[in-house]
């Protein structure tokens, strides 16, 4: 039970801290304009010569080893639903370290899918 | 096209690309999760020994080439869009997870799992009727 609770918080929030990290790195790289394959290779050539990529890269896949702890004793219909409370510590992540502005509306979507994280929790058994 | 729509237009293909491939990935990755078997543990030679089992299982490199797939299309909307738009937005794909771990992996899903699941798409719809951008910022 101690190892499930570990592994979920780690995909929660290792899992979250990477992304934003990932996110501000490609905010740095600036809006992609070109979808040519060979365009599409020189954008993510550029994004992996960025510290902070690889910071969110390292986090993503921590996170990743701990899912597939995860997965080795729960359904698949149970793990990825519950780790949807990763949208909670996103919005807020995105509100404090990258500066989003988070609407009203997106707070209340942000709730609902919280919610449904709980029932996913409460359907369990 | 005006910007604002055709911003809406490449935002939507890439997130409906991402929420194909994430779940047939995610769903691959249970299903070869469940052949190695339970973590037997924290110590370093039983996770090397478990993550050494997973990493040569085929179905297992099968799902991280979807979810690569899913990877680069992320990172090519996060290139525009808000963090706190995308995220959300990308979690309608656990209605797909929820049907395909029924129907392939025949997992029971609960009554309750699946209001879950469906009020997760209602606050998934309400996020996706937001801008996907919102003014400049960056603190770091």
């Amino acid at each position: 039970m101690v190892t499930q609770v570990v592994l979920y918080m780690m995909v929660v929030f290792v899992g979250t801290g990477g992304e934003l990290f990932v996110s501000r790195a490609m905010k740095t790289i600036g809006e992609v304009t070109d979808f040519r394959p060979s365009a599409i290779a020189r954008v993510v050539g550029r994004a992996f010569m960025l510290p902070r990529m690889w910071m969110g890269i390292s986090l993503m896949a921590l996170a990743f080893f701990a899912l597939l702890g995860m997965l080795s004793v729960s359904k698949v219909s149970f793990v990825f639903p519950s780790t949807a409370l990763s949208y909670a510590a996103g919005a807020l992540g995105g509100k404090i370290f990258l500066r989003e502005k988070v609407t009203p509306q997106r707070w209340f979507g942000v709730l609902l899918v919280c919610i449904g994280v709980v029932l996913v929790f409460v359907g369990k058994s | 096209m005006t910007q604002s729509s055709g911003l809406h237009f490449k935002t939507t293909v890439l997130i409906l690309i991402m929420i194909s491939v994430a779940p047939l990935g995610d769903t691959f990755l249970g299903k070869g999760m469940k052949q190695i078997g339970a973590m037997p543990g924290w110590a370093p030679a039983d996770l090397f020994h478990f993550f050494f089992r997973a990493f040569t299982n085929g179905t297992i490199w099968i799902a991280i080439g979807l979810l690569l797939a899913f990877f680069i299309a992320y990172l090519l909307v996060l290139s525009w869009a808000d963090y706190s738009y995308v995220q959300p937005a990308s979690s309608a794909s656990y209605v797909l997870i929820a049907l395909l771990a029924h129907f392939i992996l025949y997992e029971h899903i609960s009554l309750v799992r699946w209001a879950g699941v469906a009020v997760i798409c209602i606050g998934v719809f309400a996020v996706g009727r937001t801008s996907p951008r919102t003014p400049e910022h960056h603190s770091w």
